[in-house]
């Protein structure tokens, strides 16, 4: 085990500084970077926000399956199938027919069929029906039809989440799926993320509906901006997703802030022609469910633009803006957890994390020398070795590090000597009956062998299980622990043992002490 | 052979019963007086805060104005610093942590630092407890399956009863002081088990490697031997670790504390456990020379 030929320790030592040289990569100078990679910071060690949402898909299906009703009754009617005590249930249709074997036919046509498509990456259709009584059958989606729901509307929520936070202009934003039905997103460097939540908080649907004490579409009673209760025909003139641009603006004449749009064609002709059939009357501009004003139509406007003011602070009208210009969320967002970590608690937590590394660093190294003099002293080269190609590996991999990362590089110092405590143990034995110290130190490193390698797998499977469920900062500590693992086995096994071949076999004598 | 070192066998006996009544007692603990859950497991919301002039009797008085439900208010660190938790009553994520801070700053007459601020909803908080369960169960089970690849099936079970003994009695400790068990302690405990491990597989090793030596032996006199052979490894790398961890503990800020403390009981558990539970563990399941004499050429290097 003592013997290295030349192309081996070449190996050694080039497997070492090419993976350690990596280090010094963090102490390039910020402007003149010759290859970019370094380790992260973690969100508790620079501060910042955390956040993550949850799509509430429910409303949705439910609004999905309302959607359906008038097609459905409409397929019915064309095909003569008699039809009774039509209702909504929640997330389903509940109606009585006479003929469902006809019914089961159309439902699940696979040609044009346009009130239940079939779902071709899924093999199934969207909607589904099954019996509940003689004549009445239950209509509802079917579980591929809830997931492309579920997967559009996620897939759009983050499309828009991202669009907004990119407009309110923070730094490196992360925004990335969890699950089905969650968004995860980190704001470094952020302060205070309450603007933030406070914008995404909002679906912002924005309608015009005219007010009308009665109507076909029906009413609903809505609170206006001046606490009036308004009378608002449930038919939607023109909504949000006309909307191509919105800014926020000071009126001229009475310094009130305003948010003033643009429409697309489209937008522009409904709104036209809403607006030139219904002169004197007054036009209520919706937001999420509730009166962001209502003022009266005093002319035709045609030019596609228009003006919305509300009492609003120049901040709100600046936040509407920006939620018109990004477009409604399909659903609403909870906030389902939330970390935020100032800056200054960050900047004490490296201070103490490095302080504590620094310091347990030494007491190993002291501690080490006490124990072993010489040898101490190659256990010590390998362990900051082992110290510089952890950094190089976290750096190589632009790792993120958090605060339960240090502590994990920590630990690892602590528990890297281990692998060359067992080997020299292992070898002091051996020098109690073995006469050649060569020998001795070959044996040694033979037997230990197994007894490592057995040692750092159970710690690694620890860490691995530990990765695949931590989230965050513990998932940090999960890599610094499993790549340390690594970096000390390679170390110890060949980095110190060819420092310790060097030692015995160029000490011809029997005076070596361990 | 045996001169000049310590007869541990005469002790597993006393080790054993004292191990016996730790255990049992951290299962009462943790069954009637139950653990401290953070918010990582619990749901709610905690601040830490630095303001130069209040106390906390003053925070709490305006949490409790505020009707959020149960409130705890605690210095944290240094003077000035306050850990706020606050009980999570219903999901209301969207707004409880801007109205909690909004209603301290506009009530204490200092200037409020919000140094961390956190919310996790029940949903995720039982999910983040179900991880964590699963995950502790699954590293236990994979150490099991190792040992048990490499080793006897006496010494998968003889490892996994340390590694029980170090998990109930760690968590015991912390039901007695009724410390929090947050997320961090998860980690905490695994890389316990994970040490642990270790620990007793360096033993085992060595058992196994002396019952093939000296089959004149019983496995009292190999495990004592064993031990004795393994004592300067086990102390001093269970001392190096420490110095690490106690570096960690003293200068690693309060966030860390908790972890630290963990991985320091679990270390000495870990330690002890590997020395008096898992080696006697292998005598009450009659390991002896015989017992590797099915899978020897495997075994030997």
């Amino acid at each position: 085990m003592l013997n290295f030929s030349k192309i081996n320790t070449l190996i050694i030592y080039l497997i070492f500084f090419s993976v350690a040289i990596f280090s010094s990569l963090n102490f390039q100078n910020k402007d003149k970077k010759y290859i970019d990679k370094k380790i992260n910071l973690g969100l508790d060690l620079q501060g910042g926000s955390y956040l993550l949402l949850e799509i509430n898909s429910d409303s949705l299906i439910q609004e999905k399956i309302q959607d359906k009703l008038i097609p459905i009754k409409k397929i019915l009617k064309e095909n003569n199938i008699e039809y009774s005590n039509f209702k909504i249930n929640k997330q389903s249709l509940l109606v009585e027919i006479n003929d469902i074997e006809k019914f089961d036919l159309i439902f699940y046509s696979r040609k044009d069929n346009l009130i239940n498509p079939y779902i071709d990456n899924y093999r199934s259709f969207e909607l589904s029906y099954k019996k509940k009584n003689k004549n009445q059958i239950e209509i509802n989606f079917s579980k591929f039809g809830l997931l492309t729901i579920n997967n559009s509307a996620i897939k759009q929520s983050i499309e828009i989440v991202r669009r907004r936070i990119d407009d309110v202009g923070t730094k490196e934003p992360t925004i990335l799926q969890r699950g089905e039905k969650r968004i995860l997103i980190e704001l470094p460097g952020l302060k205070d993320p309450e603007r933030i939540k406070s914008i995404l908080g909002k679906t912002a649907k924005l309608n015009f509906r005219l007010v009308s004490e009665n109507d076909e579409f029906g009413i609903d009673k809505l609170i206006s901006e001046n606490d009036e209760e308004l009378n608002v025909s449930k038919r939607i003139i023109m909504s949000g997703e006309n909307l191509i641009d919105a800014q926020p603006n000071i009126n001229n004449q009475n310094n009130e802030p305003t948010v003033s749009f643009t429409l697309d064609r489209l937008g522009a002709q409904k709104f036209g022609r809403a607006t030139t059939d219904n002169i004197g009357k007054r036009l209520a501009i919706v937001l999420d469910g509730s009166i962001v004003s209502a003022p009266s139509i005093n002319e035709a406007i045609t030019s596609g633009s228009g003006v919305i003011s509300g009492n609003f602070s120049f901040q709100e009208a600046t936040d509407l803006a920006l939620l018109l210009r990004s477009g409604a969320l399909p659903t609403p967002l909870l906030v389902v957890e939330e970390r935020t970590v100032g800056p200054d608690l960050g900047e004490d937590s490296i201070k103490s994390g490095t302080t504590s590394l620094i310091v347990g660093f030494i007491l190993v190294i002291l501690f080490m020398l006490y124990k072993y003099k010489i040898f101490g002293l190659i256990a010590n080269t390998a362990l900051i070795a082992n110290l510089l190609m952890l950094i190089g590996f976290l750096t190589i991999l632009e790792a993120t590090l958090t605060l339960p990362g240090i502590a994990g590089i920590i630990l690892t110092v602590g528990m890297a000597v281990d692998a060359n405590v067992l080997i020299f143990e292992r070898i002091k034995e051996e020098l109690k009956t073995e006469k050649s110290i060569i020998h001795a130190f070959d044996t040694g490193y033979r037997k230990a062998k197994i007894t490592v390698l057995d040692a750092n797998i159970t710690t690694l499977i620890a860490t691995i299980i530990l990765f695949a469920f931590g989230s965050g900062p513990v998932k940090g500590f999960a890599i610094t622990l499993g790549i340390g693992i690594i970096t000390t086995l390679f170390t110890a096994y060949f980095l110190a043992r060819h420092l310790s071949s060097l030692v015995v076999l160029n000490t011809k004598n029997k005076e070596i002490k361990i | 052979m045996m001169n000049n070192k310590y007869n541990f066998s005469s002790k597993f006996k006393i080790a054993n019963i004292f191990s016996l009544v730790l255990f049992v007692a951290s299962v009462l603990f943790i069954l009637f007086k139950g653990l401290n859950y953070g918010i990582d497991f619990k749901g709610g919301t905690l601040i830490e805060l630095r303001a130069n002039n209040t106390k906390a009797s003053e925070i709490r008085t305006v949490l409790n104005n505020m009707n959020v439900g149960d409130v705890n208010v605690k210095k944290f660190g240094q003077e000035g610093d306050f850990l706020i938790k606050v009980e999570q009553k219903e999901n209301d994520g969207n707004k409880i942590t801007s109205q909690i801070k909004e209603n301290l700053s506009d009530n204490l007459n200092t200037k409020i630092n919000f140094r961390r601020v956190e919310n996790v909803g029940p949903k995720i908080s039982s999910e983040l407890l179900q991880s964590g369960i699963i995950a502790i169960s699954l590293s236990l089970a994979a150490m099991l399956f190792y040992i048990w690849i490499r080793f006897e099936w006496q010494f998968s079970i003889g490892s996994i009863i340390a590694l029980f003994h170090d998990v109930v009695i760690t968590l015991g400790i912390f039901s007695v002081l009724s410390l929090e068990i947050n997320l961090s302690i998860i980690a905490a405990v695994l890389t316990i088990v994970g040490y642990s491990m270790n620990d007793t597989v360096v033993i085992y090793d060595r058992i196994r490697e002396n019952l093939n030596k000296y089959n004149r032996l019983n496995i009292s006199e190999i495990a004592d031997l064993s031990i004795n052979d393994t004592l300067a490894r086990t102390i001093i790398t269970s001392v190096t670790t420490l110095l690490a961890l106690l570096s960690i503990f003293i200068l690693g800020g309060e966030i860390l504390r908790g972890f630290s403390f963990a991985m320091i009981l679990g270390v000495i558990i870990g330690t002890y456990s590997s020395i008096f539970v898992a080696s006697p563990m292998l005598k009450f399941l009659k390991v002896t020379f015989k017992t590797l004499e099915k899978e020897e050429e495997k075994i030997v290097p």
